[in-house]
């Protein structure tokens, strides 16, 4: 391949930005195993992390080799939203991350599914299995937001904790060809909707402007997640060009 | 911590479509929507299933092994309930 | 797996405590031919006291070793070197809360709840299989663990499939349908080190150095010391002595180690054409019992990992218990279909 055509491009950006999403909030999931509440939650976890990762791997593989780019880039050529790679906190935390994420994939895959762009096979498949991630996200932000006062409290301050996280998942990704703003619109009014039947307030906090809103989509992340790439390269960097 | 105990439930998977629900477990959950959702994860994670039913365990009223005999013994001498007890001749068809 | 049927025993309505002692002749009668018969004990039978009691132990530390068994490999999931690697054990630590949970199901047919389990694991008073004391050091561990671990684990549960009692029966017979790619993937994780650069190689060789001996040890004490072995025989709770299990393991495990290209770390291990079997050297049961005491290397850690991961997801089941509760005749709608 000696020409690269400014779609190519496009497209290998874009792979690459979907598939660090969801490769991340895989890998975070993953840390839950053996931590979860309730053993259903064990098996709840994973399936939705397996989901994820099983999406990142088609779409990393779109862009190059998967584990070439999983464990040989470094931070800073990373192109998922900070929000994915916030750490686990407490469950609270981790529904709050995967209500907003979710939200956000749910709508995104179905208007790709529905088109006939390089990744409509995938989002085909994927908004399906968001689907019932979305679900899941939302049963549990209904019993955490109306269940005792300590589960009220712990849900809204994951929920005001993550928000500004938030804004990013909205700025627009060359190569993916969707209205923007109408996913936004849309997610707004279902994550609300979701918030005040949790008897949570949906926070006022910003969503927009450089910091605000994050900026893993540039490069630019947070510091924990330096710590979590450390971690999950170091054993396949250890081994320069050994196969698994 | 015994108060906050999640109730149990059973759960009837329907394997594939034309077939009918059958029991495949139990699970813990703290209400019905969430026990479906726990069977779906922990029955179905390998296309076990197109269709689940859960029901809490208490609501299922079993007969008792104290009283087989007098529930499942009287059925076994009623032989003119099975189509082999008749005798047809030979050549008879489509009976 | 487990029949509603017997959750009201515990529920209050307890049959076998209606039978006096006239009756427990007959029903003895009834329960041996049964189990003489090869027929399964299904929960609402009449059952003998200690074949519950023995169940429920038996079945309980199967549980409890399955979800303790989930430490020592989720410990290697963040740090899996390949994505497939990564997926493959992040399904496996998940079957293995799956299980536990089968498991659980089953001993709450006897009339003992989750709740009542888990606290006597979490206060030490019922054990796990002491083989997950032993910490996972490399990446070659999840390889050892799957190959001889698990293959031992299965060498042990497949009979389990035909053990007496009804619901037993059924969930080892779900785990070991599920389980027969925990110990491949071990296998192809271990080939695939000991055929790659000779850093791998090293590495798949401690594993199972490290691993081989505490498998053994996993068919428990030997036959002439086994505390329960005869009673659960007669039961059909067990259907092989350990020294059988452990026997037909290594059998099994000299051609396999072979085909990998790496050796079990045992000196005295040779074929006997006289027996038909491998000779092998003696076990280190001093050690096993020091282990099962609690003085492995892992003991409190695991233990520790497991209360903690229970006291901070209290919050949580409170919170759902309480949205039932407020919720009661609320909301969910599907009916029948």
């Amino acid at each position: 391949m000696t020409t690269t055509s400014a779609k190519d491009t496009a497209l290998t950006a874009a792979a690459l930005a979907l598939g660090d999403d969801a490769l991340v909030l895989s890998h975070r999931l993953g840390e839950w195993a053996g931590h979860a509440p309730v053993l259903e939650e064990e098996v709840a976890l994973a399936n939705i992390a397996l989901d994820l990762l099983g999406q990142a791997r088609v779409l990393l593989s779109m862009a190059g080799d998967e584990d070439e780019l999983a464990f040989l880039r470094e931070e800073r050529a990373f192109r998922n939203l900070q929000l994915v790679e916030q750490p686990n906190g407490d469950f609270a935390h981790t529904i709050a991350r995967q209500l907003f994420f979710s939200a956000h994939q749910y709508l995104l895959y179905g208007e790709l599914a529905s088109g006939d762009g390089p990744f409509a096979p995938l989002a085909g498949k994927a908004v399906k299995e968001t689907a019932y991630h979305r679900d899941h996200a939302e049963q549990w932000t209904l019993r955490l937001g109306d269940g005792t006062d300590e589960s009220h409290t712990r849900m809204q301050r994951a929920v005001d904790a993550l928000w500004r996280y938030t804004g990013e998942m909205f700025q627009p990704v060359e190569g993916v060809d969707v209205d923007w703003t109408g996913l936004e619109t849309a997610w707004l009014e279902w994550t609300g909707e979701v918030l005040r039947r949790a008897t949570l307030t949906v926070p006022e906090g910003p969503r927009t402007g450089a910091w605000a809103a994050g900026a893993g989509r540039q490069g630019l992340h947070t510091e924990p997640f330096g710590r979590m790439l450390a971690e999950m390269q170091h054993l396949h960097r250890s081994h320069p060009g050994a196969t698994w | 911590m015994t108060h906050t105990d999640w109730p149990l439930w059973e759960v009837f998977v329907r394997s594939r479509r034309g077939l009918s629900h059958t029991h495949a477990g139990s699970l813990h959950a703290p209400d019905a929507e969430l026990a479906l959702r726990n069977a779906r994860d922990l029955y179905t994670r390998r296309g076990e299933g197109v269709s689940i039913w859960v029901v809490p365990s208490a609501a299922v009223t079993a007969s008792s092994p104290d009283e087989k005999d007098p529930f499942f013994d009287p059925s076994a001498d009623k032989p003119y309930r099975h189509p082999t007890f008749y005798e047809i001749p030979e050549g008879v068809q489509h009976l | 797996m487990a029949t509603a049927a017997a959750r009201d025993t515990a529920g209050g309505r307890a049959f076998d405590a209606r039978a006096d002692a006239d009756d427990t002749a007959g029903h003895e009668r009834v329960f041996d031919a049964a189990v003489a018969a090869d027929e399964r004990i299904e929960p609402r039978d009449w059952m003998p006291d200690a074949y519950r009691a023995t169940l429920v132990r038996q079945i309980a530390q199967h549980a409890h070793s399955e979800i303790i068994g989930m430490q020592p490999e989720a410990n290697w999931i963040t740090r899996a070197p390949s994505l497939r690697r990564k997926a493959i054990l992040m399904a496996k630590v998940q079957d293995e809360a799956g299980h536990g949970l089968y498991l659980y199901s089953a001993a709450e047919t006897l009339g003992t709840s989750r709740e009542e389990l888990l606290d006597k694991l979490h206060s030490g008073r019922q054990k796990y299989s002491s083989i997950f004391n032993y910490p996972t050091l490399t990446w070659a561990d999840v390889g050892a663990i799957g190959w001889l671990v698990d293959g031992a684990a299965i060498t042990n549960q497949v009979p389990l499939c035909r053990c007496s009692y009804g619901p037993y029966a059924r969930a080892m017979v779900r785990i070991c349908k599920e389980e027969s790619f925990h110990q491949r993937q071990g296998y192809e994780l271990l080939l695939a080190l000991s055929k790659g650069t000779p850093e791998q190689h090293a590495m798949a060789q401690d594993a199972v150095d490290r691993w081989w001996w505490p498998s053994l040890m996993m068919f428990g004490p030997p036959d002439d010391e086994s505390q329960h072995s005869a009673q659960s025989m007669a039961w059909k709770i067990k259907r092989h002595s350990n020294d059988e299990l452990r026997q037909r393991f290594v059998d099994i495990c000299v051609p396999q180690a072979e085909s990998l290209g790496l050796t079990l770390p045992d000196p005295d291990l040779k074929w006997n054409e006289e027996r038909g079997h491998h000779d092998f050297g003696p076990i280190d049961w001093a050690e096993f019992w020091d282990v099962l005491k609690g003085n492995g290397p892992c003991n409190e850690q695991r233990l520790t990992r497991r209360r903690r991961a229970h006291e901070e997801g209290a919050w949580v089941r409170e919170a759902a218990a309480a949205h039932a509760a407020k919720h009661m005749n609320g909301e969910t709608g599907a009916t029948r279909a």
